[in-house]
Formats: structure tokens, sequence, C-alpha cells
């Protein structure tokens, strides 16, 4: 048997044997494979309109038509096989296990998380739901009041169709690449949010309180329209390894901030390394606004994400901050496209990312300023960290810009931890572990900041721990 | 038993030996000064003392108060109560002084036991304002950006911190001016007690007019080959290290 079938074999749960059996029920299930009968399925569960069938088909048929795109990225796309995946578990139905079957490594490491009790089940895939109800209510009656929404992606098409639609696929349309072909066939869960002008929300939402489980799909789609002068921070994920049951997560998130407004959209995400994890990721930002892309992503086997702006009115801003971390067996392709489209926008672009082992971490960046604006701005800066003589970093920056009345800056740089400066912080006692995850603390300490303290302390944490079962 | 005892020390980097049969005993209480000329192994002491996996020892014995110091790892060594000031301290980007001594204090707790942050901060204050640190240095990246001086005083630092039972000083006042040297041997004197032992490696006699040892080594070919008082650190400021070479020519 193959590495990668024993790896699936692994983590997928068999449906035939009983424990994990359920029922293969027309009203909870596609079954395996991809056709249009898998989008007729899921659009008669959520008892879909014409229109929104119609995008599912047109969807399908550009992802059938599209190649994969293995002439620039990985050849591991080609491991994808994509008549083997469910496209479609009704919410509440996901496939259970007992918590006796879940691998001790991954209960070990939400000790050390201090992940809650009451999470931990359901992160695991034990429970289906997480009963964040009460945490929910309070919260929601505050929207209410403000006329701010934040529902589920499906909740939001049904409910709201006269915003959803006006937006939805119009910055990231189906054809803009094969995985976000493929999530607009057959997207299910994912938020919806909408916040009127002027607005200021004042809590962080987080994917985390929505009551329906459905979020944690694998191709959930997220559309947020933040209007005139409003302002939302978003968090999706959280940094417990998810033991996913599934192995490709293909997600769509399209952003809208109208004049002045701000949204900053916060990502942790920590894969178990049999994920491929393909998403895409853009807002557009028009005069004035402020979009900012905070994404950290741990583990996978595949993550390939390049957050993106696109500056559409007069000082628009733009921004990615990323810190991606490949550890053995896992390849972190990310990046962020800056797509300047009106004058005197500004982009500022931050990554760094750290390799561990054998572990592959890419940088693809892309900035675009056209000959015929004036004034306008990026700053690029990527910094990678090396644990080994393994590991392997490559950077990819493609900045076009035309004309001569703008100003780019790119730095970019590589570095080790060096066997020396692990022997200095072992002199004063820090186990080799220790002097490891203080210094690629230390490297990405600077982004950390940017993330909300309860992230910030998290991501400290998960460092130590991958830090840990990478030394001797 | 209180004492760090070097036996019949061997030592090889890279198929060559350095060190050949040196012994020498530092017990508590005492500071001990190892010179010598350049190349005569008085830094690769330092390093295999502190673990450095790049040396080899062929033979020999190191007891740190009787236990057998060369079986432990490095940082074992280290929360065992030996210190090396390095001579070169290395720079760790983006990790503040504050909080590598945080860690290193918190890498000697015991299980379950946590730093009492009040408590760490107002003795590290105290012992930054002895050795004249400026206190915004708590928020700089350990070593990044640091003058030579500062560097040699950021080990001081840490020392004072981290109280060890043993320390080594490898060329600690190489690169330091007259009063950044005044500075770093004031400190080490504070810390001279009955329950420590100190050994300053050092090239020039001009550290030992602040620190006064109670006994001087001179190192030559991988070994001690004279020991004396403080007044032996004089007679090699006006004859210098040339008569090594001819003795070692003449027994050669």
């Amino acid at each position: 048997m193959s590495e990668d079938s024993a790896t699936l074999d692994a983590v997928l749960i068999d449906q035939s044997q009983g424990n994990f059996a359920y029922p293969e029920d027309y009203e909870l299930d596609a079954g395996r494979g991809l056709g249009p009968e898998t989008l007729n399925y899921i659009s008669e569960v959520k008892g879909e309109d014409q229109w929104i069938r119609d995008f599912r088909h047109r969807a399908l048929e550009i992802f059938e038509r599209k190649p994969m795109p293995t002439h620039w990225a990985s050849e591991d796309l080609n491991e994808i096989k994509f008549q083997d995946i469910r496209y479609y578990l009704a919410k509440g139905r996901r496939p259970t296990r007992s918590w006796d079957e879940v691998p001790d490594d991954v209960k070990r490491t939400f000790e050390r998380l201090g992940i809650p009790e009451r999470e931990r089940g359901f992160l695991a895939g034990v429970e289906a739901q997480f009963d964040s109800e009460a945490a929910y209510s309070n919260i929601k009656e505050e929207f209410d009041k403000l006329g701010v929404i934040f529902v589920n992606s499906s909740e939001g098409l049904r409910e709201h169709p006269e915003i959803f639609r006006k937006w939805f696929g119009k910055v990231i349309p189906s054809g803009d690449n094969k995985f976000a072909a493929l999530n607009s066939a057959v997207f299910s869960g994912g938020s919806f949010i909408y916040v009127p002008p002027g607005v200021k929300v004042r809590h962080p939402l987080q994917a985390y309180f929505r009551i329906n489980a459905e979020q944690f799909g694998q191709f959930e789609r997220t559309l947020i329209i933040v209007d005139e002068g409003a302002e939302v921070m978003y968090m999706e994920g959280c940094t417990a390894p998810k033991f996913e049951t599934a192995t490709l997560h293909s997600a769509v998130v399209e952003l809208v901030a109208m004049p002045h407004a701000k949204i900053q959209y916060i990502t942790v995400q920590n894969w178990s390394s049999n994920v491929f994890n393909l998403v895409t990721k853009r807002g557009v930002a028009h005069e004035g606004a402020e979009i900012r892309w905070i994404d950290c992503n741990i583990g996978s086997r595949l993550t390939m994400k390049y957050p993106g702006v696109v500056m559409k009115g007069r000082k628009a801003r733009g921004e990615v901050i990323s810190i991606a971390l490949a550890n053995n067996g896992q390849h972190q392709d990310t990046g962020a496209k800056m797509i300047h489209a009106a004058d005197e926008t500004t982009s500022n672009i931050v990554s760094k990312s750290i390799s561990i082992g054998e572990g592959r971490a890419t940088y693809r960046g892309q900035v675009h300023i056209p000959k015929h604006l004036k004034g306008c701005k990026n700053n690029t800066e990527c910094d990678a960290l090396l644990i080994n003589s393994h590991s392997r970093t490559d950077t990819y920056p493609a900045i076009t810009v035309r004309g001569n009345r703008h100003a780019t800056q790119h730095e970019a740089s590589v570095s080790q931890v060096s066997e020396e400066q692990i022997f200095y912080m072992r002199q004063r006692g820090l186990t080799e572990g220790a002097a490891m995850s203080l210094s690629v603390n230390g490297f990405v300490n600077d982004l950390v900041r940017e993330f909300p303290m309860e992230y910030s302390v998290e991501l400290k944490r998960l460092i130590d721990l991958e830090m840990e079962g990478s030394v001797g | 038993m209180d004492c760090l005892e070097i036996k019949e020390l061997t030592v090889a980097i890279h198929g060559q030996r350095i060190l050949d049969g040196l012994s020498l005993v530092v017990p508590k209480g005492e500071v001990h000064a190892i010179m010598g000329p350049n190349g005569s192994g008085k830094s690769t002491l330092a390093k295999v003392l502190a673990g450095h996996e790049d040396y080899e020892v062929i033979s020999g014995q190191v007891l740190m108060d009787g236990h057998d110091l060369l079986s432990m790892e490095v940082d074992e060594r280290s929360r065992a109560g030996f210190f090396l000031a390095f001579q070169y301290p290395y720079e760790i980007p983006g990790v503040t002084n504050a909080n590598f001594l945080r860690e290193a204090v918190r890498a000697r707790l015991g299980n379950g036991e946590e730093i009492d942050a009040v408590a760490f901060y107002k003795r590290l204050y105290g012992l930054m304002d002895e050795l004249g640190i400026d206190r915004k240095f708590t928020g700089r990246s350990v070593n990044e950006g640091f003058s030579g001086g500062e560097k040699k005083r950021n080990e001081i630092l840490q020392m004072a911190v981290l109280e060890p039972v043993y320390a080594v000083l490898d060329e600690t006042d190489s690169g330091l001016d007259i009063d950044a040297l005044r500075v770093v041997a004031e400190g080490v004197n504070r810390m001279r007690s009955p329950h420590r032992g100190f050994l300053l490696i050092t090239h020039y006699q001009r550290l030992l007019n602040y620190i006064e040892p109670d006994f001087i080594h001179v190192l030559a070919g991988g070994k001690i080959v004279r020991t004396g008082g403080k007044e032996l650190a004089l007679e090699l400021e006006e004859t210098g290290y040339d008569w090594i070479k001819e003795g070692a020519l003449a027994t050669a």
C-alpha cells in the first residue's frame, strides 16, 4: 500500500464499519464523487433558487474545463482524487467517532494548547456541533439593533437575496481558477456578513460563534460586505489542529469594502498533514477603504493561498500580513496579490515563512500598478527562516509597475537558525526545543503582535509544540 | 568535592589535538585566571566545558562538585550551575533581553512552578542598575545591534541573573574600553562568594588589575605549563609569552 493511501486510510472514516456507519440517507449525504447530480442534490437539500443552481452548474463546467495549474504549482495537486470525495454532508451529520478513536497525539496537543474541554470533542470530530448558542445570543441581539447581518451563507442566500446576489461571485468569479470554480459548484457553509453604513462593530466576529457546524465544511463560501464608513474584524479558524476527515479543503472568501470602510480578516489555521488546503481570498476596496488580511497557516500537505486586494477607489489601502510554517512533509505555497486600480492607492505585504525539516515554503507575490495611474505605493517584505539544511524555500515576486509616478520597495531575506545561536541559548539553560521555539517566535514576533491577544498567545504555544517535535 | 576539577583533559577539533592532558582545579570561593598566547587552547577549554559539539573529548574527565560534567547535555550543565560568558555572544533577532532571561530562569523552575513576574523584573532592574545598563535594554533584541561593550555587559548581566556556581569568562575583556572594563570587573567582583568559583580566560594582564585572581595558570601547547599567584601576571606582562615557546622547544 502506498504511503498516501495509508495516510488516507488512517484519517478517512470507513463508512462500512459498524461504529462509524451512518445512514446513507438522501437528505443527509450527497455520496462520493462529483457530477451535475451532486450539485442538484445540494441545491435540493438547501432549497435553492434557480439562479444559484445555474451558477453551480456553470461553475462545474468551468472546473472540468480548466486544467490543473501544475505548470506553475505543485505536481502534488494531481494526487487529489476528486471522485473519492464527499462533497456535501448536511449540517450536524458529519461522520462521528468516539473520543477513544482520536489519536493520542491529537489529544495531547489539545491539552498542551489549553483547548477548553467542551471544545475538544468538536475539534476532534467527535461531536458534530459546538454548542455556542448562549455565547452567540447576546451578540446577536446587539447585531439586530445595529442592522448587522451575520449568518451562514445558505441563510444569507435565503434571507437576504437582495444583498447577497448583488455581490456574490463578483470579487472572485467562478472562472478565476480551478479551485474557485470547484467551490462555486459545491459550496456550502461559510459566513455571510453585512455591516450597514457607519456601523463600527466592536466585537471581532468569529466563525467560531456561529451555531452551525457546517461552517467547518470543506467548501465554505464567505461573503462580507461592509458599507460606507463601517468597520468590522472577522476571525476564522483556531490554533488547535483540526482533525480532518476530509482531505480537500477549498474555500472562497470575498470581501467588499465600500468607500472609507475597513475590514480586517484574520485567519489562523493548523491543518493535519493530509489536507490539501486550496483557498481563494480576495477583497475589493473602494475609495479610501482599507482591507487587511492577516493570515497564519500551519500544517497541511499543501496549502495554496494568496489573499488579494483590488484597490478600486482613490486612496484605497490593501495589506497582507502572513505567517506560514511548513514542517516535514508539508508545503506552504502562499503569498499575496495587490492590484492597484486607482490613483494614490497603497499596498503593504509582509510575509514570513518558516521551513522545518523537509518542510517547504514558497512565496508568490503579485503587485500590479498600471501606467495610467499616479501616486501608488507598494511595500513588500518577505523573510524566510530555515530550520535545517533539508528545508527549502522559494520566492517568486512579480512586481509589475508601469509609469514613473509610483513608489515601490521590495526586500527579501533568508536566514537560518544557526547551531551557534542554539548553543548559546542552551548554555543559558534552555532545552534545544525551547531554544528553537524562542528563535522562531523571535522571527515572527513583530507579526504576531498584529494578531488579537488570545490568538498570539495560542500561536506562541503552537510554535513551541511544532518546534518540540522537530528536534531529536 | 566543592570544586570544578579538570583531569587530564585531551581534546581535538577536526582531528587536530588542541588540549593535551590539561589538569586544573577551581575550588568554590576562588578566582583562577588562565593566560596564554593565541592558539594555546584557551577558548577550546571554555567551549568544551560548555559542551560544544564540534570538540571531541579524547580522554580525561571534568567533575563539577563531583558530577561528571562531560556526560551532561549543554543545557543540563547550565541548569546545574555552569556558566560561560562568551567571547563573541550571539544575536537572537526578535527575542528581547527580558524574554530571553525569563525563559532562562523559567528553565530552572520545577514542574508546575511559575515565574513571579513582578519579583523577576524588580530583581532584573536592580542588577541592571548595578551594571549601569539602561532599562530600555530589556526591550531590545538579545545582542542585536549591540556594541562590543554592550554585549559583554549583557553577558555579565545574564550571569548575575542566573547565579551560577562556576563561571568561565572567555576573553570578556577583549574589545572593551577602560570604562566598560571597570563595569564588567565590578560586576564580577560583586558576585565573588565562598559559594562560587570563577575561571577567567584572558590574553592580557589588564583585566587582572580589576579582578584580582587567587591563582594564575599559563596555558601553552594544550596544557598548564606554569601556575602562580597574581604576581605572575605582571611577570608575563613584562616578558611576554616568548619564553614559553623557547621552553617548549627546549623540552621538545
